[in-house]
């Protein structure tokens, strides 16, 4: 008996087929994003009552207003891309694949950063449009793609724990946002700094505790998914 | 059950005697503060109170890891004993840091970085014991709560000096820094030094009390699915 027949080869294909394999099904269903899409849209038309975002105060409140936006579509569509695999017994269809269990954390994790790219590309100049706000800054993008790394690689982790408790779906932003905080102060006080011009010094502490973080969390996250999917 | 073990008894009694010294030299012996006057007083069970919190997190991520190291579920119960203590130390900490803070700072609560991230961290735990709640199976409640202790832990200091940056480059702050640096005569802490020991005794009094505890929920448990069979 060898185990050394290691697929090690095909570990980013196999990365790759869980990607795929996700995108193509919520391309026929596509039940995940235009949840996630239309939560997005309505949080910014609220936006516009609660927060008065008359001129004056919208170049200071637009990252905030974004990330909160965000994180919100975002849990939405981690616990369905997570309760998809767990209800219609996929997962246990993906532990038996003779893959690293790693590659299920990337897979998944790449889809969800997929999903979350996708409704952000669309909100983005949405709001730019609504509010007259000029979002379309190299560095605004950048905060937002590596909060965004950030903000799916833990919550890749939590759902995948979240859904195989009792309360699943409630649990998700309980243990969640209390573990981004780091994010989101950075990638709001970095998008800031981009939007109201500031110089690369007050931008630049911002964007060290996001690729702190990013680096931290997807290691660790890396680590112990194992004991997450363990049955 | 078996009956209290002596040790644990006079360890009673001592925790109880700790106790009331504290209460005494803090509110009689230590003088009065010249700035802040009496409500300074506080301050003793605050810094006693907020190290045995810590204290007691720390353990829980220490429990936690060697927990998914060995895979035995007498590091869990250590664990959950070490956070259940601690979130109730950490909260009284917070209350009396807020007593003080009224007449100090002239607000019950500022959004200076350790408070913020104080307040972070009992909902980190918080969370945490809602995630137990959740999960039936000893050994999956385990597992994902030493996962989810980690990534708290991690992200602790991580939320603290996020926070403090977000402090020092917006420096609109009511009371800051400056006010921290108390010039304290040798008996004030002479009296630091005794709550800081105090506390850590009653802390492992208690410990050893929820240990018990678990363990007597745990023969509940057992004595429960014997019926079941």
């Amino acid at each position: 008996m060898s185990r050394e027949q290691k697929p090690k080869a095909d570990y980013f294909k196999s990365i790759m087929a869980i990607t795929r394999k996700d995108l193509s099904a919520e391309l026929r269903s596509r039940e995940l994003l235009s949840a996630m899409l239309v939560f997005s849209l309505l949080v910014i038309l609220i936006y516009y009552f609660t927060l008065e975002l008359d001129i004056k105060n919208r170049n200071a409140i637009t990252a905030g207003a974004l990330w909160v936006t965000f994180s919100f579509a975002g849990t939405l569509g981690l616990n369905r891309s997570m309760a998809i695999e767990k209800d219609r017994g996929c997962l246990d269809g993906l532990l038996l694949a003779p893959v690293d269990r790693s590659v299920i954390f990337f897979g998944k994790a790449l889809s969800n950063l997929a999903f979350m790219f996708i409704v952000e590309a669309i909100v983005i100049p949405v709001y730019a449009i609504m509010y007259n706000v000029n979002l379309l800054i190299p560095g605004f993008l950048g905060v937002t793609i590596l909060g965004s790394v950030g903000y799916i690689s833990v919550g890749t982790l939590i759902s995948a724990m979240s859904v195989q408790t009792r309360t699943r779906d409630v649990l998700l932003p309980i243990l969640l946002f209390p573990l981004v905080i780091p994010i989101l102060v950075a990638a709001v006080k970095a998008s800031n700094g981009y939007l109201l011009n500031l110089q690369w010094s007050e931008i630049s502490p911002w964007i060290n505790v996001l690729l702190v973080y990013n680096v931290i969390f997807l290691a660790v996250s890396f680590m112990v998914f194992d004991q997450v999917v363990e049955e | 059950m078996s009956p209290q073990p002596k040790v644990l008894k006079a360890l009673n009694i001592i925790s109880l005697v700790l106790l009331i010294g504290g209460y005494y030299l803090s509110l009689f012996y230590a003088p009065t503060e010249k700035v802040m006057g009496n409500v300074q007083r506080v301050f003793y069970f605050h810094v006693a109170t907020a190290w045995v919190g810590m204290l007691g997190f720390l353990l829980a991520a220490l429990f936690a890891v060697i927990y998914l190291a060995k895979k035995d579920l007498k590091w869990d119960a250590y664990g959950l004993a070490a956070v259940e203590i601690s979130l109730v130390f950490f909260f009284i900490t917070i209350v009396l840091g807020s007593i003080w803070a009224r007449p100090a700072w002239g607000t019950w609560w500022t959004w200076e970085p350790r408070l913020t991230t104080a307040a972070i961290l009992e909902l980190i735990y918080l969370a945490y014991l809602m995630l137990r709640q959740g999960i039936e199976d000893p050994e999956q409640r385990a597992r994902f709560g030493a996962v989810y202790t980690i990534l708290g832990g991690l992200s602790i200091p991580l939320t603290l000096v996020s926070i403090r940056m977000f402090r020092t480059i917006h420096p609109v702050v009511i009371g800051s820094g400056g006010s921290e640096k108390m010039g304290m005569t040798d008996s004030m802490v002479f009296v630091m030094l005794y709550c800081i020991v105090a506390f850590s005794i009653i802390f492992a009094n208690m410990y050893w009390h929820r240990l018990r505890l678990g363990q007597l929920a745990e023969q509940v448990e057992q004595a429960k699915m014997k019926l079941e069979l």
